[in-house]
């Protein structure tokens, strides 16, 4: 194959790649600005998200397109309601300590793995995707579906930044994100808000795995690599900043996807694991990071 | 005066309730038994990226242990399985190992799969010299890398599987092979011996690409497959099996694509007619096992599948999305069966007989087919601890695994390279 089509092809799953990894950060990223919490759980409400959509697949009758659609709706739901109830059972209890809550985490985290294992199993199970619309390129062809991810990351990615930016949600949450404190002596119900942020986080998670889903499968240790890659994400876009956690999503993604095309895989992991190490020596609040 | 205190215990006391746990353990742990059953430990991959192939070993083992103590059990006593999971993981594998010798008390172990698992749990074993018989189609025993104590009687070996396909995918479906496997020991077996066979049969292996184990997107990689490819090999092992199968169909489309040619072991517990494998209809696939029943199967085949709870088309008969492990779980059975030879040739009666246990087991040579061995007649070489028997070839055909042509046993034959007898217990 030429070297043009060859990245066309790198970049088109590179996007991909990017737009999935954005949402998933993007929900790690906010609740760590806002609630300082870093969430070791955050991979496995994305893999609940997967496992709900292929629930909600083998339950609701007729086209495929309808199912999708009510996954896209049931998942996050579910997920946030779960991820609400986490927050006010075992989050708030340890009064957000940093250190506490990460250990708290991690046994969310298994909690949550062990759980799908028991109900779902350790198959891997396919979700069909809401359409089939192959598109054959004069190179190769490619998955249609595939820019529908990219579509609607972007669409999602909008609608979070408009609820932080425009609405006064979003305003109660960056206020609170700077000082909980004055918040709360604003008459701010930090609680509340920490409960919000928290499912809103899980939610988006669950919402890249619905959007994913119909490309890999749903099982129950899917969430390691999205985990892994947020976590790197976010550190180089800079811890809270969702500005920098999409433009770090990008590279990321591209540059996985056309470093794996024209060297190896685990070429693009190395670098990605270099940049991380860089960016904490020589800018350790990241890209985009307010300095702490 | 009084005390306030709810436990005060006198001296009289303290002696009489030691006196008491003294009498309890003195008891006679099994009173009423009969015999003492024969303890066979299974390493499990309950949990872990191994847990679908877990769930049918322990189901398969335990029809065995109870078709085996329906006629009389091992030697007179009867068979009792003591499942243990290692999570598919090397370490646990290790403690696993040395749990149910030590205090699980068992008398040899049995039934891992993976082969990293295998080679984490080997040597220990070794250590505690306890008979450690795996299920898990490496090449690592027959190599001469594990010990005395390991064997692996009741599957043939993957560089013997591999070998044998070579001769049928050469004069069938091409010569010019490009070749996807894990880049890991079990995809590297696949590498070196397919290449060496398909160049024995005068063909060429012209490109070989290696996945890291954990990939999850593989369209990236369909760019590597030269133009003038006849077949594409394929031994994908994990969750992301179906991602791979659909983007190479998304990849080639409908028109002009290779041969493919897979190993089974990508789509056991994987419904053949799921939707997005539309793609491999046609193609054709090792098993060791047919899934689905042959036209020509023979008693031992319906009386195995009727135990373990299998229909026709390899699916539990109690849910039919339910898929087995089919072509692997069959050695779990056959490795009960000849522990069970063994056993009595070699007149066990405890764990002291462990050495004279696997003597007999290298002096077993002639396995044939009959209700021990539903997947047919097998060959033990004694020296390389590794059992042999034929291999089939299937096509899918309407969403389903058909049986085309099944390898002689001469296919998979190769040079013994090692000989475990010599070795020190």
């Amino acid at each position: 194959m030429a070297f043009g089509p060859f990245l066309l092809l790198a970049l088109i799953e590179g996007m991909v790649t990017a737009a999935v990894l954005s949402l998933a950060a993007v929900g790690l990223s906010l609740v760590f600005g806002v609630m300082r919490v870093v969430n070791v759980a955050h991979g496995e409400f994305f893999m609940l998200g997967a496992v709900i959509a292929w629930f909600v697949a083998a339950t609701v009758p007729g086209p495929a397109w309808l199912a999708f659609l009510a996954a896209l709706v049931i998942a996050p739901v579910l997920v946030g309601a779960l991820a609400a109830a986490a927050d006010a059972l075992i989050l708030k209890r340890l009064n957000y300590d940093p250190e506490a809550t990460i250990v708290a985490t991690i046994g969310l985290m298994y909690m949550i793995q062990q759980a799908a294992l028991t109900f779902y199993g350790p198959d891997a199970r396919p979700v069909p995707a809401p359409f089939e619309w192959r598109i054959q390129l004069p190179w190769f062809g490619t998955s249609g579906y595939k820019f529908f991810v990219v579509a609607a990351a972007i669409a999602v990615l909008l609608a979070v930044w408009a609820l932080m930016t425009r609405t006064k949600a979003g305003l109660i949450m960056r206020a609170t994100q700077v000082d909980r404190d004055v918040a709360r002596a604003f008459g701010i119900n930090v609680d509340r808000v920490y409960m919000g942020t928290f499912a809103l986080g899980a939610g988006l998670a669950a919402v890249a795995a619905v959007l994913v889903v119909p490309i890999q499968q749903a099982h129950y240790l899917m969430g390691h690599d999205p985990l892994l890659l947020s976590f790197i994400v976010v550190i180089i876009g800079g811890l809270g900043s969702l500005r920098g956690t999409v433009l770090a999503a990008l590279i990321i993604g591209l540059s996985d996807g056309v470093i794996s095309m024209f060297f190896s895989p685990t070429l693009a992991k190395i670098i990605a694991t270099l940049l991380v190490a860089m960016v904490l020596v020589f800018r350790p609040q990241g890209l985009f990071g307010a300095r702490a | 005066m009084t005390t306030t205190s709810l436990f005060t215990p006198s001296r009289r006391r303290v002696l009489q309730g030691m006196g008491a746990g003294l009498m309890t353990a003195a008891l006679p742990g099994h009173v009423f038994g009969q015999a003492a059953p024969l303890k066979v430990g299974f390493q499990l991959h309950r949990t872990g990226i191994g847990a679908s192939y877990g769930r049918w070993y322990e189901r398969t083992a335990t029809a065995a242990a109870t078709a085996i103590n329906a006629t009389g059990g091992i030697g007179g006593r009867p068979v009792e399985l003591v499942f243990e999971d290692d999570a598919t993981d090397p370490k646990r594998g290790a403690e696993v190992v040395e749990k149910l010798a030590g205090p699980g008390g068992v008398d040899l172990i049995m039934g891992t799969l993976f082969s990293h698992v295998v080679m984490g749990s080997a040597p220990r074993a070794g250590e505690l010299k306890v008979p450690y018989l795996v299920c898990s189609e490496g090449y690592h025993v027959a190599s001469g890398a594990l010990n005395r104590w390991t064997l692996q009687p009741g599957i043939t070996d993957v560089r013997s599987q591999i070998s044998s396909m070579a001769p049928w995918v050469g004069a069938n479906l091409g010569k010019k092979v490009a070749m996807f496997f894990p880049d890991y020991a079990f995809g590297h077996d696949h590498r070196d011996f397919f290449t060496a066979a398909v160049a024995a049969q005068g063909g060429e292996v012209i490109a070989q690409i290696a996945i890291p184990p954990t990939e999850t997107s593989f369209t990236r990689y369909f760019p590597q497959v030269p133009a003038e490819t006849e077949v594409i090999y394929h031994v994908m092992v994990g969750p992301a099996v179906l991602t791979f199968v659909k983007e190479m169909g998304e990849f080639y489309g409908t028109g002009a694509r290779p041969q493919l040619f897979g190993f089974v072991d990508s789509l056991e517990a994987v419904d053949t007619a799921t939707p997005g494998l539309e793609f491999l209809e046609g193609s054709h696939f090792w098993e060791a096992h047919p899934r689905v029943k042959p036209a020509d199967a023979g008693d031992a085949e319906t009386a195995y599948r009727a135990a373990v709870g299998v229909d026709d088309n390899g699916a539990s008969v109690s849910d039919p999305a339910d898929v087995a492990t089919y072509s692997h779980m069959f050695s779990t059975w056959e490795t009960l069966y000849f522990i069970k030879q063994a056993a009595e040739s070699a007149g066990y009666t405890g764990p002291a007989d462990r050495q004279k246990l696997v003597e007999a087991m290298e002096a077993i040579s002639d396995l044939p087919a009959g209700p021990e061995r539903p997947q047919g007649a097998m060959v033990f070489n004694g020296k390389t601890h590794q059992a042999f028997g034929v291999q089939n070839i299937s096509q899918i055909q309407g969403g389903k695994l058909v049986k085309v042509h099944t390898t002689s046993m001469a296919d998979g034959a190769y040079e013994d390279a090692v000989d475990y007898t010599t070795m020190t217990f």
